[in-house]
């Protein structure tokens, strides 16, 4: 329950006095308060650096290390004081916490170091305020994404291979991560030797060399050195063949590898060569001969498989695609406009080389771009005018593209994390509200099944009792009182569905509910009051004329089966727990409770218990089926 | 191009005049309340100079404002009563506290309030309770009223109940204590009728001593 809510508490109890005329029972008697009434203040020294609190502000939050009595380990009876040998900066921020509600992160910490002194303290992360929430939300992630990198990055390179992989799998990864063998590497630097080798080759090829004797003319290299130029051609080509058709036998889904963008890039940086060797040496053909060369240039992307930075550049152009596109349609719309404008102030002038308006296109953009080559010019004064206006607002467009995708590139990136967080934090949010919900309930039903214990057990009753903090007693009682009021109970919502249809139907052949509930919910553990769950059951055998489906008859069976079946050597050490057990139902987080039923019946009896007989957590079960066991395991929350 | 700039800017600039407007209001509401003197509240109360102080420490922490209102009150009440709703009978109460019904609870309603509950004559208290029922401060309490009341202390419980609640539980459930406290079944209760059926009732009696210790 929230800190401040402990403060409202006496004054809510006081206000029960308005329910008394109308109540309907007599009141409970309340819990006795025998701690001090006066509020003392205690003496905290973190590391030699000394706080003092009132009592009370630490009580705030008793499921905290300072709230609850685990601060009676550190207390230091030689010199009165609660001594912990922490760090008094942290400490400082953990006090805050108590004192105002709201838990603050430092910026100037380390995130680690200030999760390590939560969890010491016993501090729930969530808690913090919003103010600080999304600092320390960016903080974690990054470090969070840091180590997972660098775990990673050790698991990626170093990992041994599974030990039965095969040679397919190997040659995978050698190709994925060429660091691993020193042929993968031998191989990786290769490629990228033939890869560059191959692009000064296409490029050296056009430039002039000096013409052969007999010649007046300069050729360019390549048809010079033609056959040398080939055989280097070919050499490119066999090898780039080669790795390509090793990826493809190599990739665990074919189809995957075959569809991703590395793999098209290869296939047209080798295709061109094949077609040309394949088509025939005639002139008609030769045109679209030459187009393909140009493909070979595209060699020059295999590169971003041995360079991150193209990578990255590439994945930022995808990702401000959507932006660069209306970019460019503004940048069109302008260009028509200027350009149409331009048109028809020329139109009038002799020999003018504004001839139709996509000619003056080519104007606009120069202008608008700077360049201004001047192969058109505009004669008009009101050409000119145009043209100026042209340029100028050119500039401003020009200055546009470079900081829009840059903060484009940083919006996109911000914008997902701070999507995720809003969705994190608004889950955490509802998830804790919800589950404070369902600890009180659970906390006061426990109560009331605690109270019913009666006198026989007053011994471990008082001793369970005594584990609640002052707060929840009285805050029960104050349920218990309204309950008394209008002679009604408080039940979970469980049994409050199970007595709709008790009273509603008569027969109840209900395998499956009983089956989900055993498998359900948040029912609290009832380990420790195992006469209250009786007396409950016997109320509801009253209530309902066939109350027990064969469905759980049989899986009584079965369950009384596993409750004999734990020999008697294990009987009296499960008792000796039940002592502990009793001392455990103190303990607030109920909601915790993770329920681990265990094998379905049908399992054998024996597996499915635990053999040893040390502390182990043991099975939360429903309370329904329970009851009918006579030999009653007791059992803990975990 | 230069147009369409223009009218981006032109939209921003309305929008930061509005969060100014905010920033004003929000200054506004920043009222900060003291309560008297120590001396005067103990004098005024059957509180002693410690309680007073442990309360106002405790008050002070959750309103630095010096004032508790209804939506604070009834927040305080969800959270003690999750399974239901508290908010209809919050409201009750806190017209009840704020006796002078300004809105707001200051340190002195609340701690004058207290003082009768915990710490007053029976004659007090049961002057107090009436007041709570008596939703209209017309002196006195009609099946209405006491149905309303009813109905607010029911929906605390919620839905999920032993046994189920029924939808006229909370009529019954006055019809019972307008038997039990109209003397002259004259279909009102007055403070006289309430007080005296109230100590003839041994168990009311009784109960009234429980709430001693809570502070």
């Amino acid at each position: 329950m929230a800190a401040g809510v402990a403060t409202w508490l006496p004054f809510a109890r006081a206000a029960a006095v308005g329910w008394l005329p109308l109540a309907k029972k007599t009141m409970p008697k309340p819990p006795v308060d025998n701690s001090s009434r006066s509020d003392e203040i205690l003496y905290v020294n973190v590391s030699g650096v000394r706080f003092q609190t009132w009592k009370n502000t630490l009580d705030r939050y008793p499921d905290t290390l300072l709230g609850s009595s685990e601060k009676e380990f550190f207390y230091n009876e030689d010199t009165q004081e609660y001594f912990f040998d922490r760090d008094p900066e942290m400490f400082r921020h953990i006090l805050n916490f108590y004192r105002t509600g709201k838990l603050h992160y430092p910026r100037h910490e380390c995130i680690q170091a200030f999760d390590e002194e939560l969890a010491f303290y016993g501090i729930v992360p969530e808690i913090i305020g919003d103010c600080c929430m999304e600092e320390y939300r960016d903080r974690k992630k990054e470090n969070q994404e840091r180590l997972a990198e660098d775990t990673e990055a050790n698991e990626a390179t170093d990992a041994p291979l599974p030990p039965h992989s095969t040679s397919r799998e190997r040659l995978w990864r050698a190709f994925e991560n060429p660091h691993t063998s020193t042929m993968a590497l031998v191989f990786y630097y290769v490629t990228g030797f033939f890869i560059a080798v191959s692009v000064i080759a296409n490029v050296v090829e056009t430039v002039p060399c000096r013409p052969p004797k007999g010649r007046v003319k300069d050729l360019p290299c390549g048809e010079k050195y033609q056959l040398a130029f080939f055989c280097m051609d070919t050499a490119c080509v066999l090898i780039f063949t080669f790795e390509y058709l090793m990826r493809l036998f190599a990739a665990p889904s074919r189809c995957k590898f075959m569809r991703s963008v590395m793999s098209v890039i290869d296939v047209v940086a080798i295709m061109p060569y094949y077609i040309g060797l394949v088509m025939p040496e005639n002139e008609d053909v030769s045109g679209a001969f030459v187009t393909l060369r140009v493909f070979r240039v595209f060699r020059i992307f295999k590169f971003s498989r041995h360079s991150q930075g193209l990578r990255i550049l590439g994945y930022t152009l995808k990702s401000c695609a959507s932006e660069l596109g209306f970019l460019l349609f503004s940048l069109t719309m302008a260009i028509i406009i200027f350009a149409t404008v331009m048109f028809y102030a020329e139109k009038g002038t002799k020999g003018s080389t504004f001839t139709s308006i996509p000619a003056s296109f080519w104007y606009t953009i120069v202008t608008m771009t700077t360049l201004g080559y001047g192969d058109m010019v505009p004669n008009t004064i009101a050409g000119k005018i145009f043209g100026s206006i042209c340029s100028l607002s050119g500039v401003l467009v020009i200055a546009l593209p470079v900081p829009v995708i840059v903060s484009n590139f940083s919006r996109i990136y911000h914008q997902n994390q701070r999507a995720d967080k809003m969705r994190a934090q608004q889950k955490v949010r509802l998830a804790r509200i919800r589950m404070a919900k369902k600890g009180t309930t659970n906390a006061f039903l426990q109560y009331k099944e605690d109270r019913a214990l009666g006198d026989p057990d007053s011994d471990n009753t008082a001793l369970c009792v005594k584990n609640r903090s002052a707060f929840e007693h009285q805050h029960h009682h104050l349920l218990h009182c309204l309950e008394k009021t209008t002679n009604h109970e408080f039940t979970d919502e469980m049994t409050y569905s199970e007595l709709c249809m008790t009273e509603s139907v008569g027969f109840r052949t209900s395998r499956s509910t009983s089956l989900s509930s055993q498998q359900g919910v948040q029912n609290n553990s009832t380990g420790c009051c195992p006469r209250r769950a009786r007396r409950r059951a016997a109320m509801r055998l009253a209530n309902s004329t066939v109350s027990v489906s064969r469905g759980s008859v049989q899986e009584l069976d079965t369950l009384h089966i596993k409750t004999t079946s734990i020999a008697s050597q294990n009987r009296s050490s499960l008792n000796a727990q039940a002592s502990d057990l009793k001392l455990n139902c103190g303990e607030p987080d109920f909601t915790a409770a993770i329920i681990s039923i265990p094998t379905p019946p049908a399992n054998s009896p024996d597996e499915s218990l635990p053999s040893s007989p040390a502390p182990i957590p043991g099975i939360l079960r429903n309370t329904r089926a329970r009851a009918f066991t006579h030999e009653t395991v007791k059992i803990s929350s975990l | 191009m230069g147009l369409v700039m223009g009218t981006f800017s032109l939209q921003s600039k309305q929008v930061n005049y509005h969060k100014d407007k905010a920033d004003d209001d929000l200054e506004m509401t920043m009222v900060c309340h003291r309560p008297e003197g120590l001396d005067q509240l103990e004098a005024q109360t059957n509180f002693s100079k410690r309680e007073l102080q442990v309360l106002y420490r405790g008050f002070k922490n959750e309103c630095p404002s010096g004032v508790v209102n209804e939506d604070t009150f009834k927040q305080i009440y969800s959270q003690f009563f999750p399974h239901g709703d508290a908010s209809t009978y919050a409201h009750y109460l806190f017209n009840a506290f704020d006796s002078a019904h300004t809105g707001s609870i200051k340190f002195e309603d609340f701690v004058t309030a207290l003082s009768i509950l915990l710490r007053g004559s029976v004659q007090e208290k049961l002057q107090w309770t009436f007041n709570l029922y008596d939703i209209n401060r017309d002196g006195y309490i009609n099946k209405e009223e006491m149905t309303d009341i009813v109905r607010a202390i029911y929906d605390m419980m919620g839905k999920y109940t032993y046994p189920v609640l029924k939808t006229d539980a909370p009529k019954q459930h006055v019809d019972a204590f307008f038997q039990k406290m109209d003397k002259n079944r004259d279909g009102v209760v007055t403070l006289d009728e309430f007080i005296l059926s109230c100590q003839e009732d041994e168990n009311i009696m009784r109960s009234l001593q429980l709430f001693e210790n809570v502070i």
